[in-house]
């Protein structure tokens, strides 16, 4: 394990979930990891096409890909964390079988577990979230490092034929929290309401 | 015990008039003749899973894309679920599960006790509504009701396939 090196990154995550969010039209439609993803979207702007998870922690790819299934005409977009993701090691297999081609998983990974104390998760060590995607069949899957890196993947991430994994290593960082309403019952029917109408909520 | 999982048809013929869309399943012998319908039916994608509760956060996207979801798995998956269960507690999406049942009816692997035992107390302890059938010809009426409940409240709802109405597995013996 490597616990220093993620303090010497160069992406900061709030500067990358703006580059990720800014413009977003309707048809683009965001499920956040809980933790850090979900204040970093946020801190970004809210919206009622984001649905940011505030636990169900390994679940926010798979809730992509049931989104992404049922709208196959919209992109989904998966930001989520490091730890969130390697709680959900198996999605990476049931997402890369379904070959859903509008889903993107993008992971923040700044190597560490922000939410409870800053300890190293996995990834400081040997784990390679891009060589397991690729290993389960993503037909696209980089990693990121550099904002030129991240200027390069928008497109892909937006656009791609997916699924797409990127894996974003984000400097260590602690951050004032933005939050978002937690009232889960509101956060779905926003949604619902937003993209398939008001008669969604009858 | 029904031969031939005679009563698979009338869960297929509810998911149907229930438009359910996405099948998504940690396979079970209980479950293969329905797999199998959904399979050849072009307007239900079935999703395998590598962890049942994969399907607990799958369905809550269905839904939240306008989709509805079933998840067809065994008792001993269940205890994968629980606290992927908060999630469609807490923001009350839709979850309908289908559960075949082990360690009840001349079951012979006792290592299926313990979470067989345990189905029914956690997923009630979750909040999930539980439903059990044992007659072949209630299959098809149990699941229309706990899907209706399921999507039209939304809530949690399970039916739980008791053992009788599979055939008795002796690995070989």
């Amino acid at each position: 394990m490597d616990v220093q090196r993620a303090d010497n990154y160069e992406l900061l995550r709030r500067e990358v979930a703006k580059t990720l969010l800014v413009d977003r039209d309707d048809d683009f439609l965001v499920v956040t990891g809980l933790g850090s993803p979900n204040w970093d979207a946020t801190a970004a702007g809210d919206h009622p096409l984001t649905f940011p998870l505030w636990g169900a922690m390994g679940g926010a790819a798979t809730m992509g890909l049931g989104l992404a299934v049922a709208q196959p005409e919209k992109r989904v977009m998966v930001m989520t964390g490091d730890g969130e993701m390697l709680m959900a090691m198996g999605s990476f297999a049931t997402i890369a079988a379904q070959g859903v081609e509008n889903l993107a998983i993008v992971v923040f990974d700044n190597e560490r577990y922000g939410e409870t104390g800053m300890q190293a998760t996995h990834t400081a060590g040997p784990v390679d979230l891009v060589a397991v995607a690729k290993a389960c069949g993503f037909p696209v899957a980089e990693q990121v490092k550099t904002e030129a890196e991240l200027q390069t993947i928008l497109p892909i991430i937006k656009e791609a034929k997916g699924p797409v994994f990127v894996d974003i290593k984000v400097k260590t960082e602690n951050l004032p929290f933005i939050l978002p309403t937690k009232d889960g019952v509101h956060l779905k029917n926003r949604f619902r309401e937003k993209l398939l109408g008001p008669d969604s909520l009858l | 015990m029904t031969e031939n999982y005679a009563w698979a048809p009338d869960i297929y013929d509810v998911l149907k008039d229930l438009d359910v869309r996405q099948v998504a399943y940690v396979p079970d012998a209980g479950h293969a003749r329905l797999l199998k319908m959904c399979e050849a039916d072009n307007a239900m994608r079935c999703i395998p899973l590598t962890t049942e509760e994969e399907g607990v956060s799958l369905a809550a996207g269905a839904w939240l894309g306008g989709e509805r979801a079933v998840m067809l798995i065994q008792s001993s998956g269940v205890g994968n679920c629980i606290n992927m269960l908060s999630l469609s507690n807490t923001c009350r999406f839709p979850l309908f599960m289908i559960v075949s049942m082990r360690a009840q009816w001349r079951e012979f692997n006792p290592w299926q006790k313990p979470m067989g035992e345990g189905t029914r107390p956690t997923l009630e302890a979750m909040g999930v509504a539980v439903t059990e059938v044992d007659d072949p010809d209630a299959v098809g009426e149990t699941v229309r009701s706990a899907g209706e409940h399921a999507y039209g409240w939304p809530d949690m709802s399970a039916v739980l396939l008791n053992q009788k109405l599979m055939p008795v597995k002796t690995f070989g013996k």
